[in-house]
């Protein structure tokens, strides 16, 4: 079982990688602001269960999770809670969302932490216990890791747990950094996601321009049965979709759950953080973010949740002239923030401050040609090429039946297109209308319900109003009685 | 504070474009344009600079005419319309027959629809079919190559003659493709073994024809390695071709030329390089692509074995430029996580 398999499409892209993986990772500031969003997570915004004033310690909750899907947050550092109000956050509409605000006390001073062993625990304490820690997928969809922990009902037996290392993004290393110098930690959280998913296998999958990751991976894994693989470098080897058929020949059914399939995926660092929230008590504080591009020290920082991104750049030495853009993530599907005044959350893997020669110059799009290049790339086996001409047209039932709804927006479409047609573009604008009018219709399906729902119950309360009226009267014949109902119903 | 220019990604492309891709195509027909320029002389060229200043007065005025800029002129594709059809004319065309069929092509067939883009149909191809329908006479007297009995060859000075003031050539220069001799002399009820003997036939095909054949395969090669063209609309034209001419020598090898003079005759390699893998007019879809293929390699045999026309290349494949839509809405790919079959 130790074959590989393939996906459709992809790319050899740029790598870029060398720039800030040669160093070590580094803690980062301690800063007088921590602005700290509440909705770093799929799913619901944590509730803030702090207030302005409020002293709070290290690893003290500020905001609870509110439902299923949702996830907890936590105070990076000691403090005084200064605002509960609306900042800027990094998101690409640039819109505000509500954070709290600390100012830090530069004591960074802990809440007792208590170390538990997850051998003692009950699966759903344990799964508790990292819920209330704020874990969640820290390879940037950052979806609550309890509920993917939790596999009840969706399959019988989870085949394969993965952990996913690929990292396949241009310039990002924060991966290939923490399973260089944390591997043993990485595989002990592993250790805690296969004790509650019982997997019959689990495999670590790793890019092959990693040999220094690889290498620490396994020497941690020596001795549990896990195997790591390494996969071929190609974009977008890290989709969940696309390693999971690598390293199981699987495919996740469109629409469906890895779990659908009996398996699950997480990231190398969230394996990490499940770690130190079990074993050490300590709940989601910071993250590894690669900051890289057009700065003078390109590194990995160590960086508390609530750091400002400028606070970053001047820890890497401040932007080299001329940058153009930054970019949260990757510059295959990271997105372009407005400034750099907004805090690191946990989606955020990576700062790219790029210049303009690090970019491709915007030129006018040209028509499409049909020439296939956007089909032989498509890694989910799409026509993007159909799809364009139905977003273009409006055409937005077309654009579903073509399956729109499979694309995951990895942009290798856009990415080898001669005539420079910003196709990924289309295709969200085309889902967004879709959403839009599903919730219209939704809508009106609601109030269409509710106006039927009061015409039945008005038209009862005028029935029941002459069967009173009826009984009061003097008796008539019962078949007369019965057709003057029905054709006071009618 | 800094503030960026905010844009969505991906943040990075290839460097690639249109006019990079049309180029290929230019630079991959100049080994089987040499061959032809080698064995019928200067017309080729000449046929070739007409064809190329027209195909871009063309393309400029119908920009302008559309209200467009005129950036697309720097992408080729027009130039590359005008040598695919200049290649397929007679190397001593009159002036005026390789300027109609470019026109032809250009505003017709391309602007007219819609341009770059949006044509239905093989721009070269309309150009070519115009023609040949139209001035049939003109658009079979070919040159002899090179070799056979030619007393000498042209000059520059007596092939621009030729061809700007139509001074008719000398008889004994002009004759028929080894195509029309093939379907000519079959007509006259020899076999296909004898008709090969005729000095117009070289190794394979027709003499010095084979060398621009050879030229074209290797362009067309490349082509496929730099992924210029698709590989699977030339494997499904020439394995359509092979397949079904195949099938009839078997029946009777008397009647019916071999594959391999099929395959290495006329326009089949050069079209299926570099006419059929337009890829505005071909099918879209992996699947649809060999079948488009396979049907115009199909139709091609049909209308040499037993249609009016020697070669068939242009009408297999303006039809199926009509099949296109078609095929692609019967061919598409499995989706990711689709149920296969």
């Amino acid at each position: 079982m130790s074959r590989l398999f393939s996906f459709h499409g992809g790319l050899k892209t740029v790598r870029h990688k060398t720039e800030s993986n040669t160093f070590p990772i580094e803690p980062g500031p301690l800063p007088r602001w921590l602005v700290i969003p509440l909705r770093q997570h799929m799913g619901n915004s944590a509730k803030p269960v702090v207030q302005p004033g409020d002293r709070v310690l290290k690893g003290q909750m500020i905001g609870q999770p509110d439902g299923y899907i949702s996830a907890a947050i936590h105070a990076p550092s000691s403090g005084v809670v200064a605002a509960v109000d609306l900042r800027p956050v990094p998101h690409p509409s640039g819109l505000a969302d509500l954070c709290v605000t600390i100012e830090t006390d530069g004591e960074d001073r802990w809440i007792e932490r208590e170390p538990v062993d997850y051998r003692r625990l009950h699966p759903s304490d344990l799964r508790n216990l990292i819920r209330s820690a704020g874990v969640v997928g820290l390879g940037g969809a950052v979806f609550p890791s309890a509920v993917k922990l939790n596999p009840g009902g969706h399959c019988e037996r989870v085949d394969a747990l993965i952990l996913n290392g690929a990292e396949c993004e241009p310039w990002i290393t924060c991966d290939d950094r923490i399973m260089r110098e944390r591997a043993v930690e990485i595989v002990a959280g592993l250790t805690i996601m296969a004790h509650l998913l019982e997997p019959r296998e689990v495999l670590i999958g790793i890019e092959d321009d990693k040999p220094e990751a690889i290498a620490a991976m396994t020497a941690a894994c020596a001795g549990t049965g896990y195997a790591v693989r390494a996969v071929p470098t190609r974009y977008p080897s890290g989709s969940v979709k696309q390693l999971i058929l690598l390293l199981t020949g699987r495919e996740i059914p469109e629409q469906g759950l890895p779990l659908d399939i009996g398996v699950q995926c997480f990231n190398v660092a969230t394996a990490h953080t499940v770690h130190r929230a079990i074993a050490h008590g300590e709940p989601v504080l910071s993250r590894i973010v690669t900051v890289t591009g057009h700065v003078h020290r390109p590194r990995n920082i160590d960086a508390l949740l609530g750091t400002s991104f400028a606070d970053l750049i001047a820890q890497c030495g401040g932007y080299r002239d001329s940058v153009e853009r930054l970019i949260m993530g990757g510059p295959m599907m990271g997105f372009a923030l407005h400034n750099d005044d907004v805090p690191v959350t946990k989606a955020t893997n990576c700062i790219l401050a790029a210049s303009a020669e690090q970019l491709t110059p915007e030129q006018p799009a040209m028509p499409c040609i049909r020439c296939g290049a956007c089909v032989d790339a498509c890694p989910a086996n799409l026509l993007p090429q159909q799809l364009y001409w139905f977003a273009r047209a409006k055409e937005f039932d077309k654009a579903r039946d073509h399956h729109l709804f499979s694309c995951i927006e990895c942009g290798c479409c856009s990415y080898v297109c001669p005539s420079r047609i910003p196709l990924v573009q289309y295709y969200r604008y085309a889902k967004n209308e879709i959403w839009a009018r599903e919730q219209e219709k939704e809508k009106a399906e609601l109030a269409r319900q509710r106006h039927q729902a009061r015409q039945e119950r008005l038209e009862r309360e005028k029935q029941e109003r002459e069967a009173k009226l009826r009984q009061k009267a003097p008796p008539r014949a019962a078949a007369e009685t019965g057709a003057e109902t029905t054709g006071g119903a009618g | 504070m800094m503030r960026f220019q905010a844009v969505t990604s991906p943040h990075v492309l290839l460097e690639t474009s249109v006019g990079q891709v049309m180029r290929r195509v230019l630079y991959a027909m100049l080994p089987g344009i040499a061959a032809l320029v080698w064995f019928f002389g200067w017309g080729v060229l000449v046929n070739l600079v007409i064809a190329t200043a027209v195909a871009l007065v063309a393309e400029a005025a119908m920009l302008a005419a559309r209200g467009k800029p005129l950036a697309p002129l720097g992408d080729s594709s027009a130039v590359v319309t005008a040598w695919l059809l200049a290649v397929a004319l007679p190397p001593l065309a009159p002036w005026w027959l390789t300027t109609i069929g470019v026109l032809s092509a250009i505003v017709v067939a391309k602007h007219l629809y819609g341009g770059l883009g949006y044509n239905p149909f093989n721009p070269a191809m309309v150009g070519y079919v115009v023609l040949l329908i139209s001035f049939p006479r003109e658009m079979s007297t070919w040159l002899i190559p090179r070799g056979v009995g030619q007393a000498h060859a042209l000059t520059l000075a007596e092939t621009l003659r030729a061809i700007f003031v139509s001074t008719p050539v000398v008889d004994a220069l002009t004759g028929a493709t080894p195509l029309d001799v093939l379907r000519t002399k079959m007509g006259l009820g020899f076999s296909v073994a004898e008709i090969r003997n005729s000095p117009v036939f070289g190794l394979v095909s027709g003499h010095g024809w084979e060398w621009a054949v050879l030229g074209f395969l290797a362009g067309g090669l490349w082509l496929i390695y730099t992924r210029a063209a698709d590989w699977r609309i030339p494997t499904g034209m020439l394995g359509g071709l092979a397949l079904i001419s195949t099938v009839f020598y078997l029946i009777n090898p008397q009647k019916y030329a071999p594959p391999w003079f099929h395959l290495w005759s006329g326009a089949a390699i050069f079209g299926a390089f570099f006419i059929a893998t337009d890829p505005v007019t071909a099918s879209a879809t992996p699947r649809g692509r060999l079948i488009y293929g396979a049907g115009i390699g199909v139709l091609v045999y049909i209308i040499r074995a037993f249609g009016g026309y020697p070669d068939g290349v242009a009408f297999s494949v303006l039809l199926m430029n009509i099949a296109a839509p078609t095929i692609d809405l019967y061919t598409p790919p499995r989706v990711f996580g689709a149920r296969r079959g």
